[in-house]
């Protein structure tokens, strides 16, 4: 909806957030406690990437505070004449709504900069307050004014079925003018919020598949230049190197296989995916890769993503390392899923890799980060590296 | 360890080749007392000339390694047993180690490794291979008590590992050496061979079926 608080919580709890909105949605509807309970749930969960909720925040803002009373008082005052004048089925919403209001306020007035800007972009969608993306200004003063219209005539009639003996008909006929009234006004805003949620998202996709084609590219092309660079003494290496190489791109850019990507009808299980990886490093590195798995579990994306990793870790552990023998270890727990790649060569300084050297932070850490999940690298330098890899299985079949 | 004195070792491969080669790469410690190339002469000529480390191949006619290893054993159970195979097949390990073998290594391994495996071997130590470790942990990691049909037969001294051995065994599958494990887990590298050495004895004595029939299983793989 509008903070994010139902994909918060769904984060949280493993909950589908779509039930979550509706459950929200329902109690909104029932009584208006969802309301208020989505404003209060608003305030206490910390946005993702932030530390602290907008409720702590807050609390050290008297300013807003006070604010958020007043308006509370006069809302629910508000409410209570209406009750007064008759409207007994208002009287049901005075809490939800003044809670519901004075949190609202509250979040205004404490969020961050980063939810204040996405504040500012939906409200300002609004058509009562800004101006709808593709409709004129008139076009929206005459949408909001008819729909005013039609709403205040609906909740007429619902005042005058109260007060004759009218039938349960005319009531819900009345209660659905004014929906129609409020779908008048609010439906273009509604409809550019979710045409606004579903760009989001896909933008999140493809930045994430561009992070997935970067690692792949680094893995594949940009190790074999540095191979290349290393035996550029031997021309008959070189020409080898290039055309495997160019066999790869080819079959990547063609025909839909990326490099390494443990085409699925062939690996089903993570041990012959190890194998894969074994054979691969040893024939392009001329190392030789000891691997040893303890269990086994069909293949998932997370663990692909765990596998690449891992290969990464022992081609660069074959290229720079020195050690004509590299450690593989993977071990199947109900829970996770570790691999160990380990060398005894040089070792290096894993504060003193320049920044430019992506294997470490793409196609490892950032890569098993992806998928949710570690990567540790020990390494002291004339005694070798290890790297470490976990990968929890969180629908693992126990 | 007999200090001062080399220690002797028969070698049993039907690979001439290999055998020169193995005999060329061992170090100063060790000498070698004598060669066979098949299962009768090899059981033969170690009951003549009873070395310390019998450098005995899997894979041979007529039962391999584990045919020398069991009719040795029986008569002369103070001759110490190494096997070496270029296969890592889980049946074959696990059998050579079952029949008596104190340790298994690859035929990969280096010169110098392997003369300090044969000195381990013959200190009485055991000599896990990181694949070897990695097959264990394999085969002792179902929960063996919650088998109905083990649970009768379930020792807890012998059919499952203690904490302490899976972290050792852990190690030495990543392929830290026994110094590395020690320093990893600050114990003494005599405390590290002492838990191999336990694993090793479970590995031999453990009646848990579910062993062969792991290993069996991981064949058909």
């Amino acid at each position: 909806m509008a903070g994010g608080v139902a994909g918060g919580l769904s984060a949280r709890f493993g909950i589908d957030a779509n039930i979550i909105r509706l459950v929200f949605a329902v109690l909104a509807i029932g009584d208006g406690s969802g309301f208020a309970l989505y404003v209060l749930a608003w305030l206490v969960v910390p946005r993702q990437g932030e530390t602290t909720s907008i409720g702590r925040r807050a609390l050290a803002d008297r300013r807003a505070l006070a604010l958020a009373l007043a308006f509370a008082t006069v809302l629910g005052a508000a409410l209570l004449a209406l009750d007064a004048l008759g409207l007994g089925f208002v009287a049901g919403l005075i809490w939800p709504a003044s809670l519901g209001a004075a949190g609202l306020v509250v979040v205004w007035q404490a969020a961050s900069e980063d939810e204040l800007a996405y504040l500012r972009q939906v409200v300002g969608q609004a058509p009562v307050i800004g101006q709808t993306e593709g409709f004129s200004k008139r076009a929206t003063v005459g949408r909001v004014f008819v729909g005013v219209v039609v709403a205040a005539a609906g909740l007429v009639g619902l005042v005058a079925t109260r007060h004759t003996t009218g039938s349960t008909l005319e009531a819900l006929g009345s209660a659905g003018v004014v929906v129609v009234g409020l779908l008048v006004m609010f439906g273009p805003w509604w409809l550019g919020l979710a045409r606004d949620l579903a760009v989001e998202r896909r933008q999140r996709v493809r930045t994430e598949e561009r992070a997935d084609m970067a690692a792949t590219i680094h893995d594949s092309v940009l190790q074999t230049l540095a191979l290349i660079q290393r035996s550029s003494d031997d021309p008959r290496e070189v020409t080898r190197l290039a055309r495997a190489q160019e066999r790869e791109l080819r079959a990547w850019l063609f025909e839909g296989r990326p490099p390494g990507s443990f085409d699925a009808a062939l690996v089903t299980t993570l041990a012959q995916g190890v194998a894969v990886v074994e054979s691969e490093v040893e024939e392009s590195h001329g190392v030789a890769l000891e691997s040893v798995v303890v269990g086994d579990c069909p293949m998932t994306d997370e663990l692909r993503a765990l596998l690449a990793a891992g290969r990464e870790a022992a081609v660069n552990a074959a290229a720079w390392s020195g050690a004509a023998t590299v450690s593989v270890y993977l071990e199947v727990e109900p829970a996770r899923v570790s691999m160990f790649v380990r060398d005894r060569g040089q070792g290096f300084d894993p504060g003193a890799v320049s920044a430019d050297r992506r294997g470490i932070s793409d196609s490892i850490r950032a890569r098993m980060a992806r998928h949710g999940g570690t990567a540790d690298i020990r390494s002291v330098p004339g005694q070798g590296t290890e790297v470490e890899l976990v990968m929890p299985r969180p629908d693992a079949d126990r | 360890m007999s200090a001062g004195r080399r220690l002797r070792v028969f070698l049993v491969d039907d690979h001439r080749l290999f055998r020169s080669g193995v005999r060329a790469e061992l170090g100063p410690e060790v000498e070698v007392v004598g060669e066979a190339d098949e299962v009768a002469a090899a059981i033969e000529l170690i009951g003549e000339r009873l070395p310390d480390v019998v450098l005995v191949d899997v894979h041979m006619p007529d039962g391999g390694g584990q045919a020398v290893i069991e009719a040795v054993g029986r008569l002369h159970p103070e001759v110490r047993f190494l096997a070496l195979s270029v296969s890592d097949a889980a049946e074959d390990v696990i059998g050579v180690i079952r029949a008596g073998a104190r340790g298994y290594v690859t035929k990969t391994i280096s010169g110098p490794e392997l003369t300090g495996a044969i000195v381990r071997v013959a200190d009485g130590d055991a000599v896990f291979s990181p694949r070897l470790a990695g097959f264990v942990l394999d085969a002792f990691a179902a929960d063996p008590a919650s088998a109905p049909e083990a649970a009768v037969t379930f020792d807890p001294e012998l059919d499952q590992l203690t904490g302490r051995e899976r972290e050792v065994l852990r190690l030495i599958a990543r392929g830290y050496a026994y110094k590395e494990v020690a320093t990893e887990l600050s114990i003494s590298v005599k405390t590290v061979e002492s838990h191999v050495s336990a694993v090793l004895r479970k590995l031999q004595l453990s009646s848990r079926h579910q062993l062969t029939r792991w290993a069996t299983e991981r064949r058909l793989l």
